[in-house]
């Protein structure tokens, strides 16, 4: 067991691809010589060559689909799209092309891709490099979506990720990269698929991902102050998604609140919501509680993009007021 | 040009141009009829273009097509009552009927698909030529696009970056002067000649006639074996004219009879048969004999198609997911 943080567990499972197997290479923006806008791909052009860690133009269409070319023709890249705002410019190879290939082709074509970004604000980058668009791939069949919270999470979804013969999307958290956590030395994997229960309660539960799985377990540390125990679900995967865990959840405490990061109107939590209230309808004890960002474009001043993101404090307060706690 | 081809060369040229000149008759029929529903784009009046390039590829080479994609796949090699199954939808079809039309593929083939985003089949092209470099195979990638596709930033995107690490890529510009209803003149500002985009891009560059086989046929041939000494991208604009609508949905209105006219008397396939006859290469027989067999396998196809069943209805969950 070591303890890391979650850039170094993504570094790690970078590194043991391209040494495990051949046909794993890097391509992206700065990912070679500059090391990754976020550091995450430091040392491996020296360690592998630039004929597996390609440093690439500005140019996130061809990025993605040259990914999606060349794993058609039997190869396994890693590509980075150094945020998920510039992952718009490659919309149409990541929802046109690499999703649909397979069902187009009848399954004769499998497109082995995965797609790392970041993802999220406040770090107050301002409207264009602060938002959160995972839900939105989340929505296409075809792709699925995995955002490790943590380093053991983003090592074991890595690596499982890297098995699949479907393009998978990583959406890391820009603030969560520095987020520390016991790694284990012995291979260990996670499955895409499984949400993990963070901590156990009795009486509402708290869903989230990303940097909102770290705002849950806040507002259950402050709800317990108070005497009421949270669940806390991490759902580490938004497609597929598992609702075994989530409805499991919601029968057991009666109470559900889901936080999303991206803008509440036709967010991800939406989608969770309706799967609680589909499944669970009659053990609720309230409405769902649907917390996302404010609906505007991120502010870049502190105080603004703060009142902007979701917070444990506002959210610890409606959870009061809607449920009498 | 001519000489080096043999008989049976020529026969196959022919056979093939029509072949896709019939597909696509019938095709537009079946379509009329309803059997086939959705957009349907003949490639009429272009077959010269996929024949003459396709031709010349080994069995390892790539295909990378657009949704105007049907001559292609023929040319390649796929069945045509595979193909005309999955124009109508059925079971039996290239895909399951899942694709339809403007999605054809064949894996056996390294027919890599007909992409139906205007432009986004150019990005993949590139990576499969990263991977024959990757690996160090041989072969080449031929993707073709047209007219309409330049002005996307994919276009230029792939073009640069093919380019700048040197992919064994031929790209392959189909002007046929229109992008769906605009013509080219008002939508490229460096107006009919779009190779020298690519010049620009460090690729060498040339443009044919797109509707003389055998032109393209040369021009690929020699693009081929530059690829193969020197490993780098290379340009082709062929020039030609659907005579057909942009798809059956379209009736050409914005279009002067007189310029399809003139066209049309550049039909590539009736000028192939009379320059081969004049030149006494074959004789009138064989290319009527050819005719008559192209006819059955299209009779053959349709049939095949039309009692092919539909797909079963269990089956449409299957393959979202490997």
């Amino acid at each position: 067991m070591v303890v890391i943080d979650l850039r170094e567990a993504i570094g790690k499972g970078l590194k043991e691809a391209l040494i495990n197997n051949d046909k794993v290479f890097i391509m992206g923006e700065d990912v070679g010589e500059y090391g990754g806008a976020y550091s995450v791909t430091k040392g491996l052009l020296k360690e592998f060559g630039p004929e597996r860690i390609m440093d690439t133009p500005i140019s996130e269409s061809v990025i993605v689909g040259a990914g999606i070319g060349s794993a058609l023709a039997g190869l396994r890249p890693i590509v980075e799209i150094m945020t998920i705002n510039f992952s718009l410019l490659a919309m149409d190879q990541i929802v046109n092309h690499a999703a649909k290939l397979r069902y187009m082709s009848n399954g004769q074509f499998t497109v082995p891709i995965l797609i790392r970004t970041v993802t999220g604000g406040g770090a107050q980058l301002g409207a264009t490099h602060s938002q959160s668009f995972e839900g939105w791939y989340a929505s296409v069949p075809g792709l699925k979506v995995i955002v490790p919270s943590t380093p053991y999470d983003a090592l074991g979804l890595m690596r499982s990720a890297l098995k699949e013969d479907n393009p998978v999307i990583m959406a890391e958290h820009a603030l969560l990269y520095g987020v520390r956590g016991e790694v284990p030395n012995k291979w260990y994997e996670v499955p895409i698929g499984k949400a993990i229960v963070r901590t156990e309660g009795n009486d509402v539960t708290i869903i989230g991902h990303l940097k909102t799985a770290h705002i849950a377990s806040e507002v259950a540390k402050i709800l317990s102050s108070k005497g009421k125990t949270a669940e806390v679900i991490d759902i580490r995967t938004l497609r597929p998604i598992d609702t075994e865990t989530i409805v499991g959840s919601v029968k057991k405490t009666n109470r559900a609140v889901v936080i999303d990061e991206a803008w509440k109107t036709g967010g991800f939590a939406a989608e969770i919501a309706s799967v609680i209230q589909e499944q669970a309808f009659d053990y609720l004890d309230g409405p769902v509680i649907r917390i996302g960002s404010a609906d505007v474009p991120s502010p870049y001043a502190q105080n603004l993009e703060a009142a902007m993101l979701p917070n444990a404090k506002e959210i610890t307060s409606t959870i009061e007021k809607t449920f009498g706690f | 040009m001519l000489t080096d081809l043999n008989e049976h060369q020529i026969s196959t040229y022919y056979k093939r141009m029509l072949l896709i000149r019939r597909f696509e008759e019938s095709s537009g029929q079946l379509y009329l009829k309803g059997e086939i529903r959705g957009f349907l784009h003949l490639y009429i009046g272009q077959e010269a273009v996929a024949v003459g390039a396709i031709g010349l590829l080994r069995n390892y080479d790539y295909v990378v097509s657009h949704y105007r994609d049907h001559g292609h796949a023929l040319a390649r090699g796929m069945e045509p009552k595979v193909i005309m199954a999955e124009l109508c939808g059925r079971l039996t079809g290239s895909s399951g009927g899942k694709g339809g039309s403007m999605h054809l593929y064949d894996k056996s083939k390294n027919f890599m698909g007909g992409y139906a985003i205007v432009g986004g089949q150019l990005p993949i092209a590139v990576g499969l030529a990263l991977a024959i470099k990757y690996k160090r195979e041989k072969g080449i990638v031929m993707c073709f696009f047209g007219d309409g596709a330049v002005n996307q930033g994919e276009y230029h995107e792939a073009l640069n970056l093919a380019s700048i690490w040197k992919l064994p890529i031929l790209f392959f510009l189909e002007n046929n002067l229109y992008g769906m209803g605009t013509h080219v003149e008002k939508t490229h500002a460096g107006g009919r000649e779009i190779y020298l985009t690519a010049e620009s891009y460090g690729i060498a560059a040339a443009q044919i006639d797109g509707m003389n086989v055998l032109a393209v046929r040369e021009a690929t041939k020699n693009a081929i074996s530059k690829m193969e000494s020197d490993p780098a991208p290379i340009f082709i604009e062929a020039m030609t004219y659907r005579f057909r609508g942009h798809s059956m949905a379209d009736p050409s209105s914005y279009r002067d009879n007189k310029e399809l006219v003139e066209w049309q008397a550049m039909d590539p396939i009736e000028s192939f048969k009379t320059l081969v006859i004049n030149e006494g290469l074959i004789t009138k027989e064989k290319l009527t004999h050819i005719e008559k067999s192209i006819n059955e396998t299209i009779e053959e196809a349709v049939t095949f198609a039309l009692e092919s069943p539909y797909p079963e209805l269990d089956s449409l969950y299957n393959n979202v997911y490997a």
